[in-house]
């Protein structure tokens, strides 16, 4: 069939490749533009720095202790003082560090791992898959966060392995919900239409499409719950379920200088503060990947 | 057109797509929404088959059943002789390769976070079109599909935003292309793009018809573009086809009231012939496809109407060789 085309016939015109665009670079420029979310990442640095170089910078042995100094107030020698045992409270507090990120990746890990698979699986299939999973994942939401990882603990004994479990259980709603609110919307779309027409298999969808276009939230989800994690590990310590005893933890060591308040302040204030000053940088942190993140923002920031 | 087009690819017989309405706690149906009800009509290879009408009319739902997209409520589907409107989940899949579909929103119908590239080479693995382990072939045939719609193959790399709405379309018809399918549903591909643009797609398509041999059901609701792609066009209104016919016909002897409606609101670009043009204006909205008219269900709004228009719905009849028409008045 003939078709005389009123404009013009360029049907197999090779159109010339638009500038390319970076999205990790604007990313990182709008990230970079607020102070605060700097400030933030530059703690978080500090904070991975800090733990895996430890065994270097701590100037004394965390775990041996030092009867002949116990309870002295900050000095040159001791920056931070020593506690009831003489160990040097820096020291721990740089040790502490590693035992804080550790539990903040695994428990997140593990949260996110069973969350997002969960909140997949019961977004992309619906109906009564989607009904049971949600319905689980609202009565672990209906349990608060803490007494839920407290109960995990006991039930699974103390230790830091199982701290770890027990908190990244407790995260395990917020991703299963997220996951699922994602997936529901994503995949009305007509590329996940497209998707089925090529015939994709559901796993493929699951995988290839649906995961990676419902990452950004989940991204900034991450990087909040690191900090909350870091905090129930320290609750959890304080509490007494935690680590074991020698080895130094910030919510223990709270717990262990809490006695001497007044004569001693700075023996629970220091891994207090510690653990203040890293929740609050994931949290402006996680703030700041959420505006740079965010298709509504994009041009504003 | 010609004698060798003879054979019939797609037929759809007295297809029914319903949609329950569920309300209340235990998902009682309450209602069904008739978005296809009864339609039927064959496809011959090669040739562009055009669906129009008016927007909620149940045109995108047809195309979705063909491609099996949604489980038909009734009908059969007969692809290359085959019924597959009963087909198993799991045996519709080797099917994907011979119906695509090109999508109306060139900006929806692209994974965002997956490169041009691979948007387009993804068939090709699922259906293990290209030796496994050579990656060599595998860029081969994406660049050659990349040329084929007009792309620069030096292209495969970027992703969907860095493309304009031509271009994604391109992507789109691409991808549609790569497991070198011989049917394929354009569902509205062109009417979210400029006008210049939707000339160049249009041409595209025609061009790619030509070289590949390809069928296509064309669905719009714009009946000027329909003229230059269809050799046959059928009418929808509220989930029925109530008329079928080649182009030259449709537009010199239109039969059904709809489509006179339809053909009279078409802008004639001559302001002279266009101030002079008696339009037909339809009175009244489009009835809920939950509950349609009784008998034909354009009888409410219809110009020439009758009692006897309430009492059955009429079936498509035939008026010359090549025109159907559901309508008792001609």
């Amino acid at each position: 069939m003939q078709f005389e085309s009123k404009y013009d016939n360029r049907t197999n015109e090779i159109t010339e490749a638009p500038p390319q665009v970076s999205e990790f670079r604007r990313i990182f420029k709008v990230m970079s533009s607020r102070w605060v979310v700097v400030f933030g990442a530059i703690i978080v640095l500090l904070l991975v720095l800090t733990a895996f170089l430890a065994p270097w910078i701590a100037p004394y042995d965390p775990i041996k202790p030092d009867l002949s100094s116990t309870l002295q107030q900050p000095s040159r020698a001791h920056l931070l003082g020593t506690d009831a045992l003489g160990r040097d409270v820096l020291s721990r507090i740089i040790h502490g560090a590693w035992v804080s990120l550790r539990v903040g990746i695994i428990a997140v890990s593990i949260a996110g791992g069973i969350g997002i698979i969960l909140g997949l699986v019961a977004g992309y299939f619906g109906r009564w898959v989607n009904n049971i999973i949600m319905r689980i994942i609202d009565a672990m939401m209906a349990i608060p966060p803490l007494p839920l990882s407290l109960a995990i603990a006991a039930l699974l004994g103390g230790g830091l392995t199982n701290v770890m479990i027990s908190v990244g259980i407790s995260l395990i709603p917020t991703y299963c919900r997220l996951m699922c609110g994602q997936v529901l919307t994503i995949k009305e779309s007509d590329y996940i239409t497209a998707a089925h027409v090529i015939g994709a298999s559901d796993i493929r969808i699951m995988l290839r499409h649906l995961l990676p276009n419902s990452f950004p939230p989940l991204l900034v989800l991450i990087t909040l719950n690191m900090g909350i994690a870091i905090l129930a590990e320290a609750s959890l310590s304080f509490l007494g379920i935690g680590i074991t005893p020698p080895a130094a933890a910030w919510g223990a060591m709270v717990s262990d200088g809490y006695k001497y308040l007044f004569t001693n302040p700075v023996l629970s204030f220091a891994p207090g503060v510690a653990v203040m000053l890293v929740v609050l940088s994931f949290n402006m942190v996680g703030d700041g990947l959420r505006d740079a993140l965010d298709p509504r923002l994009r041009g504003i920031i | 057109m010609n004698s060798m087009l003879n054979d019939i690819l797609l037929e759809a017989k007295n297809l029914k797509m319903y949609f329950p309405m569920t309300k209340g706690l235990l998902k009682r149906k309450v209602a069904d929404v008739k978005a296809v009800d009864g339609v039927s009509f064959k496809i011959k290879r090669g040739e562009t088959l055009g669906l129009v009408g008016e927007s909620g009319c149940g045109k995108t739902t047809v195309g979705r059943c063909l491609l099996r997209l949604y489980n038909p409520t009734a009908g059969q589907i007969y692809f290359e002789g085959e019924d597959i409107s009963k087909l198993p989940a799991n045996k519709i899949r080797p099917l994907r390769r011979k119906m695509q579909l090109i999508f109306q929103d060139p900006y929806g119908s692209l994974d965002p976070r997956q490169s041009a590239g691979s948007i387009v080479g993804e068939p090709l693995l699922i259906h293990h079109l290209v030796k496994t382990n050579s990656y060599g072939d595998y860029r081969r045939r994406v660049s050659e599909l990349f040329a084929t719609v007009g792309l620069d193959p030096s292209m495969v790399g970027r992703y969907p935003h860095e493309f304009s709405g031509g271009q994604r379309q391109r992507i789109g018809i691409a991808r549609a292309l790569s497991c070198d399918p011989s049917f394929i549903i354009c569902d509205e591909p062109i009417s979210a793009l400029d006008v210049s643009i939707q000339a160049q797609i249009i041409n595209l398509l025609q061009e790619l018809q030509e070289k590949l041999g390809l069928t296509y059901l064309f669905i719009a609701h714009d009946l000027s573009v329909v003229r230059h792609i269809s050799n046959r066009v059928a009418v929808m209104y509220l989930g029925h086809i109530v008329e079928i016919t080649n182009w030259r016909e449709l537009y010199d002897n239109p039969l059904h009231p709809y489509t006179k409606a339809l053909l009279s609101a078409v802008p004639i670009p001559d302001p002279v012939v266009e101030s002079s043009r008696e339009r037909i204006v339809l009175k009244g909205d489009v009835p809920s496809p939950i509950n349609p008219p009784p008998g034909c269900n354009f009888h409410p709004r219809c110009p020439i109407a009758i009692p006897d228009c309430r009492q059955a719905i009429p079936p498509l009849r035939f008026i010359s060789a090549d025109h159907e028409v559901a309508c008792i008045r001609v």
